[in-house]
């Protein structure tokens, strides 16, 4: 078996806080131990509430963010500190799709302008550029007539498809999209979702996906990652995760969407989580989730449990739920 | 529950910007008690419609034709003063952003009790007493000291309660709740959900719920409006609606969204092309242009008809939507 092409390993992202006048000051653990690996041509999701630590965990990956400590590894090679030179061929492999395809695009810059940036950063000559333009913007579904437009004549539908053709312009082997159909009409995700399905069995591309919309995960991921409040509450195959559940915050999680179905939404148990998301200034002590937990008994505020095994399949950080005896 | 006339009756609604029609012909009503939800994509004029209830269009839109009736008394054609005392007393709005719909320099308690002052004349004591009532029913813990705070000081989902119970301190008799949990996360968004379906049975105002969510809509409506290019296209109960959709847009808007039962990693159904922007639609239908059953009757506008009971939608071909998904 060859190496994961991502792998991930007790990576922390810690932000020191300035001290303003009369605060405290302090520090963020956005991301305060997440370790996993991606296959080549799978579907990783980060999925969790805001204050989670799933985009910064994607921005370390693509250098956006430096690490604290913990390591990424791409293809075996350790990138957690490249950069400069370095940094910048990792681009041809690693590439990031926004939500907002509106604010990724250069007004001002024609569709081909902004698809052929990357390869002529990369020292494309100008007549391999047009062809490769044209050949991406038919790879995802655009005509060929949009090439000389301006992103202002283009759908928010047509705008995401062209950052994922720029995305794809220098044949990356990894995707981090980063809530890619969020902020697109409810008619226009599912074709944008079957254009990323499309290219992930054409181009053997690995997706890191991000996404608070858990129908949308369970459609595309291979893979899951619950995260809270910068630590790994659950984690498992999709089937998994989502059929059986296992950590008391991932059943709140998915119990609180609602299904577009009034019938079965009426019946189903919700299970309602009371307080708020604490804050990722001062977490709790203990298991993160100790505060909101409806099962929670008194070794959970004293000290944070690992992720184990459980019986579904997943493995799941619950001193309650999973047999702490099995670490992973 | 549904007893006698509705408290809210909108009868062919025109909203125009610019010459266009872009809220056309929405006649709707809710009764006290239920919650009617009106569901669509940006530009199909869910918002503007609820906006023009409360006389609140953005300056360059205005209601061009149609009535708007809360319980006896139409509100088109009010002037400011006379909606003024209609506005945070009769009929409340609550928006998706409850940290930006509240003044950040007032503290909360004093925000929830402001429309007592106003409209029922009440000391600041008195109503700073109802307020704190308030806010213990809509699930702010330790309200006598949340009063006191500013809303920078509490979180969305806390924000959100302080407007809803700032829009319950007057028992209106309508509540329009525009995408009111859109800006929450998930598990935020369930408690809020639930709060609100706590206070329809307690309060009994007729609740219109604007949102783009099917989850939304199903979770929390009785009867479901759904709008395109600012036409509504069906309308009914719920059940009705979600089991047995007879338009279309209706039916292919359900099917593209990924069922948690569905399989995995499969082509999603799609609708062709983009939602038209306003006053670029077609005309007759205005989906005819992604419609896949589309033909030449559809050059006319086909008017909203029953289907079933209670159930209407606006298609010349109704029969052969359900071979679409």
């Amino acid at each position: 078996m060859t190496a994961p092409l991502l792998q991930v390993r007790d990576l922390k992202v810690h932000f020191k806080l300035r001290r303003g006048v009369g605060e405290k000051g302090g520090v963020v653990k956005a991301v305060d131990g997440i370790s996993f690996d991606l296959e080549a041509g799978k579907t990783l999701a980060l999925v969790g509430e805001s204050g989670c630590g799933k985009s910064t965990t994607a921005y370390a990956v693509i250098g956006m963010e430096r690490a604290t400590s913990g390591a990424i590894l791409f293809d075996g090679r350790d990138i957690t500190h490249s950069e400069g030179a370095d940094r910048a061929a990792l681009a041809r492999d690693i590439q990031i799709v926004f939500q907002d395809p509106s604010a990724a695009l250069d007004p001002k810059m024609s569709i081909a302008d902004s698809i052929a940036e990357p390869m002529a950063i990369a020292g494309w000559p100008r007549g391999d550029r047009k062809k490769r333009v044209a050949e991406l913007l038919d790879r995802v579904g655009l005509p060929a007539t949009l090439a000389d437009r301006l992103p202002s004549a283009l759908s928010g539908g047509q705008r995401q498809r062209v950052v994922i053709a720029r995305a794809l312009a220098l044949s990356p082997r990894l995707l981090v999209l980063d809530e890619p159909v969020s902020a697109l009409d409810v008619s226009i995700r599912s074709q944008v979702l079957n254009l990323l399905i499309e290219l992930q069995r054409d181009l053997g591309l690995a997706y890191l996906f991000i996404s608070h919309d858990l129908s949308v995960v369970r459609h595309i991921a291979d893979e899951a990652l619950v995260l809270y409040l910068g630590t790994v509450a659950e984690r498992g195959p999709i089937d998994a995760l989502f059929e059986n559940p296992v950590h008391p915050y991932s059943q709140a999680l998915l119990s609180a969407i609602p299904l577009p179905d009034p019938r079965a939404q009426r019946e189903r148990t919700k299970i309602i989580l009371t307080g708020d998301l604490p804050s990722p200034l001062s977490p709790p002590s203990g298991c993160p989730f100790v505060t909101r937990c409806p099962i929670k008994v008194e070794r959970c505020a004293a000290a944070r449990p690992s992720l184990a095994q459980t019986m579904s399949g997943t493995a799941a950080a619950c001193f309650l739920r999973a047999g702490e005896h099995v670490p992973v | 529950m549904s007893a006698g006339a509705p408290v809210l009756a909108i009868d062919d609604l025109v909203v125009e910007i610019a010459g266009n029609r872009i809220v056309d012909g929405v006649s709707l009503s809710v009764e006290r008690g239920r919650i009617r939800a009106i569901v669509g994509e940006s530009g199909c004029g869910k918002s503007l419609t609820a906006l023009s209830i409360l006389g609140l269009l953005p300056r360059a839109a205005k209601v061009a034709a149609g009535s708007i009736r809360l319980g006896a008394r139409e509100l088109t054609g009010l002037d400011e003063a006379a909606l003024a005392q209609v506005r945070g007393n009769e009929a409340t709005i609550i928006f998706q952003e409850p940290i930006a719909s509240l003044n950040p320099l007032m503290r909360v308690g004093a925000q929830v009790a402001e429309a007592l002052i106003l409209h029922r004349g009440l000391t600041m004591a008195a109503a700073r007493e109802q307020a704190i009532d308030m806010m213990a029913r809509v699930g702010i813990p330790d309200p006598a000291r949340r009063a006191m705070q500013y809303p920078f000081e509490l979180s969305g989902g806390m924000c959100q309660r302080i407007m809803i119970a700032s829009a319950l301190i007057c028992r209106p008799s309508l509540l329009i709740a525009d995408e009111p949990t859109t800006a929450l996360d998930v598990t935020i968004q369930a408690q809020i959900l639930e709060l609100m379906r706590t206070l329809r049975r307690e309060v009994g105002a007729a609740i219109v719920l604007i949102t783009h969510d099917m989850g939304v809509v199903a979770d929390l409506a009785d009867d479901v409006c759904v709008m395109y290019g600012g036409r509504i296209v069906e309308s009914g109960p719920v059940d009705a609606i979600f089991a047995a959709p007879r338009h279309p847009y209706t039916r292919l808007l359900l099917a593209t969204i990924p069922k948690l039962d569905g399989a995995r990693k499969t082509a999603l159904r799609t609708i062709e092309g983009m939602v038209p922007s306003a006053g670029a639609w077609p005309d007759g239908c205005r989906f005819r242009t992604r419609c896949p059953l589309a033909d030449g009757d559809c050059a006319r506008v086909p008017p909203l008809s029953a289907v079933a009971a209670g159930h209407e939608a606006a298609c010349w071909h109704v029969d052969r939507a359900e071979a679409l998904a």
